[in-house]
């Protein structure tokens, strides 16, 4: 499985690298290994960074809707190395155990938390093509791995010892187990009308002018986007969904017996997994790294460009247009995350009952009722319209088809040719 | 060893040696941690053959499945915390005889198998059929569309030289096991249901 940057791997990159002494190029191997090196860290960069980023952010926001103005000293201006000031005091903490838990799992629970959140981040594509594993089932991969967050939390509620634990885990289960069910079934929405479960295919079908975005395909993608945002802040136990940790009646709920770092990756795993539903979010509904502006068209002469200066086959123009990419993606998906903050900070916290009833009572038949919806729309408009699409313009799936033969030509994989369906697009790319 | 082999190792000791944890442990959610150790790194092994969808589906069912377990089967029903399970000497030597055949079964089949004679019998066939256009779609892990069009009745990877498929789908499997499942829900929903006694009314007392 190799990695793509701007139409070449990584590991292709730097065999083409000829700086002064490095005339035919690195090693394949030693290219390899720097790849994998790269890779890693900016996985983990990615992983580390947002929390701290996010955590600043809601302790901001935090304080601006109570009329105070959050952290204003540690790092100068506006307090941004506050989080790693906490986070320093927190590795400098005592790493506690209470007597009568089940040390090693109680040691243990943690770590699996935050392996399941990062390990969303690979498969999640940061712009086009870039992504650590290009996976044509990338939707339901990153549902199946996000699931088993929840596994953590339970282990630690458990291991513990501690009624306030146990009680926290208990809840985040129950929760977690019903709320995955509509977050499927809204995911699914606007996937009935891309046909595909690959976020690179979704993304480039949204490419265009803003109404090509999934979110406004049909009236039951635009809901299904709002509900789908309700589950997701559910499902990473964000207010006023935070059960789990409700400190008004359970201390701290899961993570009460915790402390030092131990603690810190729990928060770690919650931030970094509110990025992933957000960006899932903009991806499949909000036209992922295209600007919706016509931006993309504007530049497309950029796409192309080579100027072979210092790397051998190194299409700058590409790369380029990506680290734009993956800027309109990181905005979208920060602008979700802050709507997140603002209503944790807006809305009470519901009762475990009100929870569940929202969920296997409302949500669950509303993301039922969308789903059908989403399956019958092209049968009735092409029943009533003789068309597939409300307004007069080519549907995604054309102009998609039409932009593929450039955008991606030379990229296509001859093995992974498959022409017989109407979305034709291959992943030999990104593999 | 190149670095395919070498992460089947790591994940195939890792997936024994957890089963064999899930036997011996005696706590029980320790247990269950060894259970969900074994599953997922079996479903690593099913994401390093290529098989990205099925490695999916055994992470949300047979891992997300283990959590369930956890919770409703252990947690609710244990009477105190950290249950433990003793196991008595006769249920140990009647489990490790039954788990000791199954694996001689399946060892002396592994070993007596001809692998290579096997793969030379494969390619042979492989070479007679023409195959549809999409041959290596399992070697690039696109394994999603095809195994959909497979279960609504159209194998695209066993075409003849028309394009016409050589074999029927799994459409017929799928439905029963829909249906069947339809079933289980409406089942449990019964079993479920608010059992509401009738009272007497008040104005008849």
């Amino acid at each position: 499985m190799t990695t793509l940057l701007a139409a070449t791997t990584l590991q292709e990159f730097f065999t083409g690298w000829y700086l002064p002494g490095f005339e035919e190029g690195l090693s394949p191997g030693f290219a390899m290994l720097i790849a994998i090196v790269i890779h890693a860290s900016l996985m983990m960069g990615l992983f580390g960074g947002l929390p701290l980023f996010f955590i600043w952010l809601e302790r901001k926001v935090a304080g601006r809707i109570q009329d105070r103005l959050g952290p204003t000293r540690v790092g100068g201006k506006f307090g941004w190395l506050q989080t790693l000031a906490d986070g320093i005091k927190l590795i400098q903490k005592e790493d506690l155990a209470p007597g009568v838990a089940d040390k090693w799992m109680f040691q243990i629970a943690p770590y699996l938390a935050v392996v399941a959140s990062f390990a969303a981040f690979m498969v999640l594509p940061i712009s086009d093509g870039w992504v650590a594993i290009g996976l044509d089932a990338g939707v339901f991969v990153i549902l199946a791995v996000m699931a088993l967050e929840v596994l953590g939390i339970i282990l630690a509620g458990y291991s513990s010892g501690s009624k306030w634990a146990l009680f926290g885990a208990m809840r985040e289960a129950a929760q977690m187990v019903s709320y995955e069910i509509p977050m499927a079934l809204c995911l699914l929405v606007p996937l009935v009308a891309v046909g595909t479960l690959n976020f690179r295919e979704i993304a480039a079908m949204q490419s265009g002018p803003g109404w090509n975005w999934l979110v406004f395909h049909d009236p039951f993608s635009f809901l299904a986007f709002f509900t789908y945002f309700t589950v997701a802040t559910a499902s990473v136990k964000r207010a006023p969904f935070d059960l789990a940790e409700a400190e008004s009646e359970l201390v701290a709920g899961f993570h009460t017996e915790y402390s030092g770092l131990r603690w810190s990756f729990f928060f770690m795993a919650e931030y970094a997994s509110m990025f992933v539903v957000s960006a899932i979010a903009a991806i499949v509904f909000l036209g992922g790294w295209h600007t919706g502006l016509g931006l993309e068209s504007a530049l497309s002469g950029f796409r192309g460009w080579r100027p072979d200066f210092l790397f051998k086959g190194f299409v700058l123009g590409n790369y380029l247009l990506n680290v734009l990419g993956a800027k309109v993606l990181i905005f979208k998906a920060f602008l979700l995350v802050f709507v997140q903050i603002w209503v944790r900070w807006t809305l009470p916290r519901l009762r475990i009952d009100q929870v569940m009833t929202t969920c296997l009572k409302y949500l669950v038949p509303i993301s039922c009722v969308l789903f059908l919806g989403a399956v019958l729309w092209p049968l009735i408009l092409v029943t009533s319209l003789k068309r597939t699409t409300i307004l007069e313009v080519p549907s995604i799936g054309q102009t998609f088809v039409g932009q593929s033969s450039e955008a991606f030509e030379g990229e296509r994989d001859a093995s992974g040719e498959w022409d017989s369906g109407a979305a034709a697009i291959t992943e030999g790319a990104t593999r | 060893m190149n670095l395919e082999s070498l992460l089947f190792s790591i994940f195939a000791i890792l997936t024994c040696v957890s089963a064999l944890a899930v036997v011996i442990t005696q706590n029980i959610v320790r247990m269950a941690f060894w259970l969900v150790m074994s599953l997922g790194s079996v479903s690593a092994l099913f994401f390093l053959l290529e098989a990205d969808f099925l490695g999916a589906t055994q992470l949300l069912i047979y891992v997300g499945g283990t959590v369930v377990l956890l919770v409703f089967g252990v947690m609710l029903t244990a009477s105190g915390p950290y249950m433990q399970i003793k196991t008595s000497p006769a249920e140990m030597f009647l489990g490790g005889g039954v788990g000791g055949l199954l694996l001689l079964v399946l060892a002396s089949s592994v070993v007596s198998l001809d692998w290579e004679g096997n793969v030379a019998e494969r390619l042979g066939k492989e070479s007679t059929v023409a195959i549809g256009p999409r041959q290596s779609v399992n070697q690039a892990g696109a394994t999603g569309r095809p195994l959909g069009l497979a279960f609504l009745g159209l194998r695209t990877d066993q075409l003849d030289g028309n394009g016409a498929p050589l074999r029927p789908g799994y459409l017929l499997p799928f439905e029963i096991v829909s249906v069947h499942l339809l079933v289980v829900l409406i089942g449990a929903a019964y079993l479920a249901r608010a059992k509401r006694r009738v009272e007497p009314s008040e104005d008849t007392v």
